[in-house]
């Protein structure tokens, strides 16, 4: 009996971990694919095998991409917009959060309400299109950052985890003369670095990702992020627009100025990320399971 | 002592003044917490609340001179146009089959997939199919479709392979047939792995001593699975699934934006996709908002149904 039990058991381990490798193969290798593409030599990219590992190395699609502007213009747009919407992001969040954890704040189930309601109904693409443009923001990166300035989800998450905080440590400040701004400062951030970690990447990947506001709101080829560089390299099929003006420089092809341009635009997202896993699951799985 | 004796004269006022002072001392004692608010309220207010103010000129015939308030009201003509259109029913009707899709395949891998990787006993093998599975989740639309595009192609890797295997090449980019079913896999391919954290966050609490009860009876593992792993993420499945029913009209459109082209627009065109053609491109704001605005009362109906139904059912529901 318990010999069949054992044996019934290394089938189903076999069977279930053969089934979880294939698909992490799956997950994971289109990503070094498109890698081992954009490093690969005109002759092996063109050869149209699946390639994980070139024979030769090459960086020309790399250089090629740098020796123009317009790369760089789109990078430092899309750097600015990561860090200056993240921390808007975050300390938005994070003081709206905190105002709404307080358990004697006079308004705070009005605001709850109200946070909570956005998840629910929201306005349309259109009539948020005519706000933005009303406030200004037309053709400004800005419009990359204010619509979206909080998550509502993000914030009933963080202020759920200020609500677990022990309330005898904020009374104690409290009754020693700290105000509000100070028991923040002091307390509430330093016991919430994991949940602010969590969302501050979470933000930034968000940040650093989105395209279609920039579709939406500007016209200026100047304020493109690199996400729209992308998508007109690879899917509109422009790889000229890296138009390089020395025509003695050899043009790779495209499919390798491609390869290479996914690889820019999510470098380093895919090279942090496993650094940061421990703290995004562990500051997730708190909001999840309590909510 | 003449400064202790001033900050009490709120005090000494409210009491004079009735319900008006009452309320301004409450508020006046709460004065950081509101500082504080203030950032976000104001973000609310004007990114969320005025949009939602501005769906009015669905009932009015926008003029871009006359601005909102101005414009001319119509009433239900835009309403009663979108019933008159020969598109819409269509562009329903791919929203509708690609959200079902999306809940058969997309939502339910998810789980099976937390099972499996529960099941796996070894801890840093644990983590490292973590690490791989939550990766795609990280990556732009842009970059997925992307690497799709390039993968995909008629002479990318994908159809090389098949070459090679002496099979016929696909075709899935331009092709009509295949559209819907490219888009659901690359929703698997993206967000599989990262659906199985709230559900392997609940497995994490099942009492281990259950599987080792069920060890005694003699229980296999699928039997042990679907007696004590199942019925432990039953109510995490449920609050889940309401979410999703409230978003069933909406279908990732950064997504379907990216892979949308003229051959495929008649299966690909979805509700999003059409309001931003409709208003942004061809300029029928009042239109496209009262399409929009059809979509969000839906979207609300269809939560508050589920979430009901769920409560019904005995479960706890969303609220």
């Amino acid at each position: 009996m318990l010999q069949r039990m054992r044996s019934g058991d290394r089938w189903f381990n076999a069977i279930n971990l053969t089934l979880l490798i294939v698909l992490a193969l799956v997950t994971i290798l289109p990503i070094i694919h498109v890698f081992a593409m954009s490093f690969a030599t005109t002759e092996e990219s063109l050869s149209g095998r699946f390639i994980l590992w070139p024979s030769t190395w090459t960086t020309e699609a790399y250089r090629y991409i740098f020796d123009t502007g317009v790369f760089f213009i789109s990078l430092k747009n899309t750097v600015w917009l990561t860090v200056m919407g993240t921390l808007i992001n975050v300390v938005l969040t994070a003081l709206l959060a905190y105002v709404c954890s307080r358990p004697q704040f006079s308004a705070r189930r009005v605001i709850m309400f109200m946070v909570l309601f956005t998840m629910l109904f929201g306005g349309g693409m259109i009539p948020t299109y005519l706000v933005v443009k009303g406030t200004g923001l037309i053709n400004s990166l800005w419009a990359l950052i204010l619509p979206g300035a909080i998550s509502a989800f993000n914030m009933l998450v963080m202020r759920d985890f200020f609500e677990s905080l022990p309330e005898s440590v904020i009374e104690s400040a409290r009754i020693d003369g700290c105000g509000d701004l100070r028991i923040l400062g002091h307390i509430v951030f330093p016991l919430s670095l994991p949940i602010l970690a969590t969302f501050t990447l979470f933000y930034a990947v968000g940040n650093w990702n989105q395209y279609f506001s920039a579709i939406l709101y500007l016209n200026d080829p100047d304020k493109w992020p690199l996400q729209i560089l992308l998508r007109q390299v690879v899917l509109i099929g422009q790889a000229d627009i890296f138009s390089n003006l020395d025509p003695n420089v050899p043009l790779p092809p495209s499919v390798s100025i491609q390869m290479a341009t996914v690889v820019l635009a999510s470098f380093p997202i895919v090279v942090l990320y496993p650094f940061l896993q421990r703290y995004f699951v562990q500051g997730l799985t708190l909001g999840a399971v309590k909510g | 002592m003449s400064a202790r004796a001033s900050s009490y004269t709120p005090d000494i006022q409210a009491r004079g003044n009735g319900i008006w002072s009452r309320i301004w001392k409450v508020f006046w004692n709460e004065r950081f917490l509101w500082l504080m608010a203030l950032p976000g309220l104001l973000f609310f207010v004007v990114y969320k609340y005025l949009p939602m103010l501005g769906v009015v000129i669905a009932f009015k015939d926008y003029n871009l001179m006359l601005g909102i308030w101005d414009s001319k009201w119509v009433g239900l003509k835009h309403f009663y146009r979108i019933f008159e259109n020969p598109d819409i029913g269509r562009i329903f009707l791919n929203t509708l089959i690609i959200s079902f899709y999306q809940i058969v395949f997309a939502f339910t891998i998810p789980i099976f997939l937390a099972i499996m990787i529960h099941e796996v006993s070894k801890r840093s093998f644990k983590r490292v199919l973590q690490t791989v599975f939550y990766m795609p989740h990280f990556l732009s639309w842009v970059v997925v479709a992307g690497i799709f595009y390039l993968m995909f192609q008629s002479d990318g890797a994908v159809n090389n392979m098949l070459l090679d295997m002496g099979l016929s090449k696909i075709d899935i980019l331009s092709n009509s047939d295949n559209f819907r079913f490219m888009l659901v896999l690359q929703v698997i391919w993206k967000e599989s792995g990262w659906g199985t954290i709230i559900y392997l966050a609940a497995l994490s609490s099942i009492d281990m001593e259950l599987y080792e009860a069920a060890k005694m009876d003699g229980a296999g593992r699928l039997r042990q699975i679907w007696n004590i792993t199942l019925p432990g993420i039953r109510s995490t499945i449920v609050v889940l699934f309401i979410l999703r029913l409230g978003s069933v009209l909406d279908v990732g459109f950064e997504q379907i934006f990216l892979m949308l082209n003229p051959s495929v627009r008649d299966v690909g065109e979805v509700i999003e996709t059409y309001v931003y053609q409709a208003g942004v491109v061809n300029g029928n704001f009042s239109f496209s908002t009262a399409v929009g605005l059809l979509k969000g009362l839906i979207g609300l109906i269809m939560i508050f149904g589920a979430n009901k139904l769920a409560k019904r059912m005995g479960e706890r529901g969303v609220f």
